[in-house]
Formats: C-alpha cells, sequence, structure tokens
C-alpha cells in the first residue's frame, strides 16, 4: 500500500490524486496530496509512474500497513525506480519495453519441464 | 453537450461507454470512428484502472498466412475449450486481433525482438492504458474519470438509454448521460481478491445488466487462481515458469511446470505454507526481468529479498472471472445481449464462446477485449444513429432497498463474499455440499442487502454486485453436476457428455440456471447449412 509521499520532492502537480483508480489521495493543504484513504489501495504502483518527481513510495504489501522511514526509502535508491525500468519520460532511451520476450520465456520452461520429464518420469518420487 | 446545475451534471450522447480498460476504450474509439459522439466513463481513471493496466496482456495473434497456422489454432482452442467454444467467433476475434492492434503504432511503441521483428502481440499495461486514452481523446472523446456508473436508465419500451453516476472527486455530484446506446466494459471481478488491479471491478457490470433483464453465461467458471508472493498483489507469472517450490520443512514439493500446477500447488497449500525459490530463471532472463515486467522485480527488491536465492512464501489469489470466463451472455461477436441498447464487451461479457470451458487469460481474453470492444463500439454507433429516441423519460433500474433503508454493515456481507469464494474448498475444489452451503449464506447476505441497503452510494452498489455475481456462481456450479475446465467438483470427477453446453444464470431476487438450448439449436442450424 502507499506509504509516503516525499514533500521535500513533490511539486504539488496533481497527477497522483488524479490517476490513483482507487482514489486513495486527496489534495490536502497547499496542494501535497494527502493519504486520505490507504485503506482503499490496491498496491498497483500506478501512482509511481506518474510521478515525474518521483516522491511516491508504495510498499509491496496490500494486506497490512508497514512502517516506512522517509530517510530510509531516499537512502535506497527506490523511488523512481519502477518509473526508470518501465523507460517513462526521460528514462524512454535507457530502459527498452522488452515484454515481447515473455512468450519465449515460457517457451523455454515447458520445454525444460518436457525434458525433466523425459529423464524423471516419476516426478519427484511420487511426494506431491 | 454539457449542461450542468449545481446538483447534477447531464449529458447527451450517441454512445455511452462504461468502463475504461482496454475493452472500453477501443469500443470509444471504433464508436468515434463510426461517427458517433461517445462519453466513457470509468471508476477509476481510464489508463491506470482496471486489470489490463497492471498487467502485460499477451493478445492471441495468429497471422492470417499461412492459413493452416489460423485453422490450427482455432482447431486446438475448439479442443482444449471442451466443447463450449464456437469456431467462427474464434476467426473472428483473432482476424481483428490482428488488423486492429497495429493501428495503435501512433500512441504505443511496440517492442522489437532481438532479430528487429516488431511484435504487436506482447504489451505492456500501463504503456497500453496510457497509448489507449491517448488514442481516445484524440478521437474527440469526453473521458469522465472517477465517476463510477451507479445505475442503467431504461426508456418507456425497456431499451437501455442512458445512466447515472456519481463524480467521487466532485464532492460526490451525481450525473447522467443520455445516450443512444450503451456498452458496458465495466470488467470482471475477482472477488475482492488481492488480484493486481482489481479493486475497482467489483462485477458492476453484471449486476447493471441483470437489472436491466440480460442474463449471465459460464458463471461457473469462476476457479481460476493465480500465484503471487504472500502479502502482494504481483500476479504475473512469468517468472514462476521456472520455480520451485518447497514446504515448511524445507522438502522440494512436486509442482512442474505444467496444467495442472495451480491444482498441486492449491493443494499443498491447504497442507501448509508453500516458499519458492526463482534460482532456475535462466540468468539471461534474471538480467532483463526488470525490463520485461518491471513491476515483478521491485516486489523482492523492496522488501529486501533475493528471489534467485531466498525463499520467499507464496499464495494464490482468486482471479473470479477475470481470468475465469463468465460474464454477461452475448449473442454475437458485437457484444450484443437480450435487453436492446445494450451492449457488452471485454471481461464484463461471457468469454465461453471464444475461450471455451478453460482459462481466457494469456491470450484469448486480450484478443476478446480487444475485439468484442471494437464490434461493439461500432454497433452501438450504428444503433444510436438509426434511433429515433431522444425525449422520452428515462426510468433507473437499480432496486430500492424492499423493506426500508437502514444500515447496514457493507464490510461486513463483501467479508462474506470473500469468504465463499476465495476458499480452495468451496470455490477450487468443489461439492453439491458444500457449494449448497455457500449458497445458503450467500442467500442470507443477500436478503440483508436487498432488503434494507441504500442503492445510493457506490460502497452499497459494489457490495450488491459482488453478492449477486457470488450469487450465480455457486448456483451455476451446483447446478453442473459434472468436472469440465476450470470447474471442478470432487463428487463428480469426470466429465459428462450431457453437460457440452453452456449454462445461463441470472435473478436478483430469486437466482435461476438453466442450459443455454438456442447454442445446440444454432449449431445444428449451421450443420444443416453446411452439409
Ligand atoms: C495479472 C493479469 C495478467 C493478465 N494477463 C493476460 C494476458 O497475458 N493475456 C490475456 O489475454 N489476458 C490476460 N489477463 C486478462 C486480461 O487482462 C483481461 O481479460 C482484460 O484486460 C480485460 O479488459 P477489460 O477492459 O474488460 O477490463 P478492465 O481492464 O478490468 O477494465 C474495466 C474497467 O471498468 C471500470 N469500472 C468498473 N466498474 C465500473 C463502474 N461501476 N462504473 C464505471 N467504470 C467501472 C474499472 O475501473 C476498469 O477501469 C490478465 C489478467 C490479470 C489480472
Ligand atoms: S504526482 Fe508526485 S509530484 Fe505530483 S502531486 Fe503527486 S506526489 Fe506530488
Ligand atoms: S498504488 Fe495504486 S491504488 Fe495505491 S495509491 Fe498508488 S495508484 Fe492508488
Amino acid at each position: 500500500m502507499i506509504e509516503l509521499i516525499v514533500a521535500d520532492r513533490c511539486t504539488d502537480c496533481g497527477a497522483c490524486i488524479e490517476v490513483c483508480p482507487a482514489n486513495v489521495l486527496d489534495a490536502g493543504q497547499g496542494g501535497l496530496p494527502v493519504l486520505a484513504r490507504a485503506e482503499d489501495c490496491q498496491t498497483c504502483f500506478m501512482c509511481e509512474l506518474y510521478c515525474r518527481a518521483d516522491a511516491i513510495y508504495v510498499a509491496p504489501d496490500c494486506d497490512r500497513r508497514v512502517a516506512v522511514s522517509e530517510a530510509e526509502v531516499l537512502a535506497s535508491g527506490r523511488l523512481g525506480q519502477y518509473r526508470k525500468h518501465s523507460g517513462w519520460n526521460e528514462w524512454a532511451e535507457h530502459y527498452p519495453n522488452e515484454q515481447w520476450l515473455m512468450e519465449t520465456v515460457f517457451r523455454r520452461a515447458g520445454e525444460a519441464a518436457a525434458q525433466t520429464r523425459a529423464v524423471r518420469p516419476e516426478g519427484l518420487g511420487g511426494k506431491e | 453537450m454539457i449542461s450542468s446545475s449545481l446538483e447534477e451534471l447531464s449529458l447527451t450522447t450517441d454512445v455511452l461507454i462504461v468502463g475504461g480498460g482496454m475493452a472500453g476504450a477501443w469500443a470509444a474509439t471504433s464508436a468515434a470512428e463510426a461517427g458517433a459522439k461517445v462519453v466513457l466513463v470509468d471508476k477509476g481513471y481510464c489508463g491506470t484502472s482496471g486489470v489490463t493496466a497492471a498487467a502485460g496482456p499477451g493478445h492471441w495473434w495468429v497471422p492470417p498466412d499461412p492459413p493452416a497456422a489460423r485453422e490450427a489454432a482455432v482447431t486446438n482452442r475448439v479442443a482444449s475449450g471442451l466443447g463450449l467454444g464456437e469456431a467462427d467467433w474464434m476467426y473472428r476475434i483473432l482476424d481483428q486481433t490482428w488488423r486492429t492492434l497495429p493501428t495503435l503504432a501512433g500512441y504505443y511503441k511496440f517492442g522489437a525482438d532481438d532479430e528487429g521483428r516488431v511484435n504487436y502481440r506482447a504489451v505492456r499495461g500501463p504503456e497500453y492504458m496510457r497509448a489507449l486514452r491517448q488514442q481516445v481523446l484524440s478521437h474527440g472523446v469526453t473521458i469522465l474519470d472517477h465517476s463510477p456508473v451507479l445505475e442503467l436508465l431504461a426508456r418507456s419500451d425497456g431499451s437501455i438509454g442512458g445512466a447515472r453516476g456519481q463524480r467521487r472527486q466532485d464532492g460526490g455530484r451525481a450525473y447522467q448521460v443520455e445516450a443512444g446506446a450503451v456498452v458496458l466494459a465495466a470488467g470482471g471481478t475477482s472477488f475482492l481478491s488481492h488480484l493486481l488491479g482489481s479493486r475497482t471491478n467489483t462485477g458492476d457490470g453484471y449486476l447493471m445488466a441483470a437489472e436491466a433483464g440480460a442474463e449471465m453465461s459460464g458463471m461457473e467458471f469462476t476457479a481460476a487462481y493465480t500465484i503471487a508472493p504472500a502479502h502482494s498483489t504481483m500476479t504475473r507469472t512469468m517468472a514462476y515458469s521456472f520455480a520451485t517450490y518447497y514446504d515448511a520443512a524445507g522438502h522440494e514439493l512436486d509442482l512442474p511446470f505444467g496444467p495442472d500446477q495451480t491444482l498441486r500447488l492449491a493443494r499443498a497449500l491447504q497442507r501448509g505454507p508453500v516458499y519458492c525459490s526463482l534460482h532456475r530463471l535462466p540468468d539471461d532472463i534474471k538480467a532483463r526481468l526488470h525490463t520485461i515486467s518491471p513491476n515483478v522485480p521491485l516486489v523482492f527488491d523492496r522488501w529486501g529479498t533475493d528471489p534467485y536465492r531466498d525463499r520467499f512464501e507464496v499464495v494464490l489469489h482468486n482471479d473470479g472471472t477475470i481470468r475465469g470466463i463468465g460474464g454477461v451472455r452475448v449473442h454475437d461477436v458485437d457484444g450484443t445481449t437480450s435487453v436492446p441498447g445494450l451492449f457488452v464487451a471485454g471481461d464484463n461479457a461471457s468469454r465461453e464462446k471464444v475461450a471455451g470451458a478453460i482459462s481466457g487469460g494469456g491470450n484469448v481474453n486480450s484478443a476478446w477485449a480487444l475485439s468484442s470492444g471494437v464490434f461493439a463500439g461500432r454497433a452501438a454507433a450504428r444503433l444510436a444513429r438509426g434511433a429515433t429516441r431522444r425525449g422520452g423519460r428515462l426510468r433507473p433500474l437499480g432496486r430500492e432497498p424492499r423493506k426500508g433503508a437502514k444500515t447496514v454493515d457493507l464490510a461486513a456481507l463483501r467479508d462474506g463474499v470473500r469468504s465463499q469464494m476465495h476458499p480452495f474448498d468451496k470455490n477450487l475444489f468443489r461439492t453439491g455440499d458444500r457449494l449448497a452451503a455457500s449458497a445458503d449464506v450467500l442467500e442470507g447476505l443477500w436478503t440483508e442487502m436487498a432488503d434494507h441497503a441504500d442503492k445510493g452510494t457506490i460502497a452499497s452498489r459494489e457490495t450488491a454486485a459482488l453478492l449477486a455475481t457470488a450469487r450465480w456462481s455457486v448456483a451455476t456450479a451446483g447446478a453442473r453436476k459434472e468436472s469440465r475446465g476450470l470447474h471442478r467438483r470432487e463428487d463428480f470427477p469426470s466429465q459428462d457428455a450431457g453437460f457440452a453446453t453452456r449454462l445461463l444464470s441470472g435473478g436478483l431476487d430469486q437466482v435461476w440456471v438453466t442450459a443455454d438450448t438456442t447454442s445446440v439449436t444454432a449449431k445444428a442450424g449451421r450443420l444443416e447449412a453446411a452439409s
């Protein structure tokens, strides 16, 4: 769930409020978004993609709130990591979209599994 | 076109699209291309909302040349669909997907493989939906974000002439759209599991279609589940094709990659926690995972877990009708329902005719969402143009509480739905007794809902939709006394030729299930015509 908006980085652009599909955020005083309904967060990370200031941190935990230290998150380099690896905005030329590789991975997995079956037809001794 | 008062925003349009995932966005584009004035409304934000946006839909994709390739693909799917698929529907969505997807090139940068060949079929969700939103806007479509539809509006002859909803980022202000035709593309439902991107998909489109008089089809096929690291939403499966699983004692489990892997995993999870390691993922893929599916590694990274060395706990999240296949019964690939003026597209529609009795996830679902969107948008535009409609009084179709409104604990009702639709022993490994018990529980919850809940809030409409959908699912699963595809009955473990038919369901106060006899007649008719 969304846990942190770094006030120093936020430009009050409002993009996260607009794009959050679960309507978690409200504009607070002076425009800084507040986590008005954090319990509605669906942990989809979309707000991070649309935050050009890399001010948002969504913890991967979807069924529990976790304590997050702003200093640690800032130091970790994880702010903006998703946007960067997705090749959004200024990262477009640096991180290619390689989604097309997915089917290759499934195919290779299928081949590997078939090979294992051929070598060990009994599986792992029927342990299930 | 827009006239508003303080109380209510009121719009008039040719075509109203409800839901802005891939199906709704393609429908809006095609309706606009056909010359219609179009309004698209979404509960969340068209571009990030829905399961398309958070995932990476790989489309069913077979070029027309050589023709034998499509024939083979369709023949295989008809066979694996176990008698419920229709070859001609499959050909139509294969063809439409192949024609349409590349037209998005102005908005989406399709990837090129290592040989430089452009790959159209595999798109990444956030970029795909961002592109679709841009395309929709460039066609002059009016988008209302954060504007969940609460109920449909009917004309005096019962045909659908618009919808009402709430602007939730505008103080909950009411709005109404009067339209010549309506396309429901509000997605499927995971019954509020933590399936990635599915929180806004609460089956609203099923409820609203039923209130208008439409039937459901294939609602028993809700027993799809997808793996995710425990406590996460990350139901993306690719990396798990090379996974190794362990029980709590650290013994390796025999869960080979293959068709029944999910079932075996569910069995293992019934015995205790299951842990996973991705160390067998080939090194070249490990090195590129963050540029294939950037949201997958970020979960591990933020937890400080090394998935290639550490063992992490995994769970299965219910896919409901999303990677399952039930939905509103459609009479044609263009999403025609039994209700005049009402079309459905994407996961809002039953996908049995294109997917058969097995999951449409992985390829068919996206091809269907795209194609049914394109067809439905076009058909709705045609209908809206021909209709002489405007002006008459529109009747809201949401039900008033039967016994008078009072405070209802909606959160408890939603938990009740989860408690019947998520556990493996109830929804994945089914028996007649357990289904009957679920039906009883859901009936009690529905009574509370229908008797007393006010229809005016988003939360109450979502809860009603979840309950209605769960009741249809459980009733249909009870009626299908055999096992077929995604539907597994422990008391009827084998397939029964007598059930090689689709099951329709519906009803709000009184749930009903019946065999779809028209499909059988239609088939016979075609066979005669061909011979
Ligand atoms: C993780 C994951 C991976 C998948 N991968 C694949 C794949 O590789 N290949 C494949 O074929 N399929 C795949 N699928 C299935 C595929 O993503 C869906 O079938 C497809 O995206 C459905 O599109 P849709 O437009 O019907 O629904 P959605 O994208 O879910 O859109 C529905 C929209 O309706 C809106 N809405 C809901 N209620 C209302 C209301 N009351 N008023 C207004 N709007 C409303 C929602 O906010 C949402 O924006 C996957 C699914 C998941 C969950
Ligand atoms: S998107 Fe980022 S910069 Fe804009 S308001 Fe939200 S947190 Fe601030
Ligand atoms: S993770 Fe998704 S649901 Fe949560 S705040 Fe961000 S955009 Fe909203």
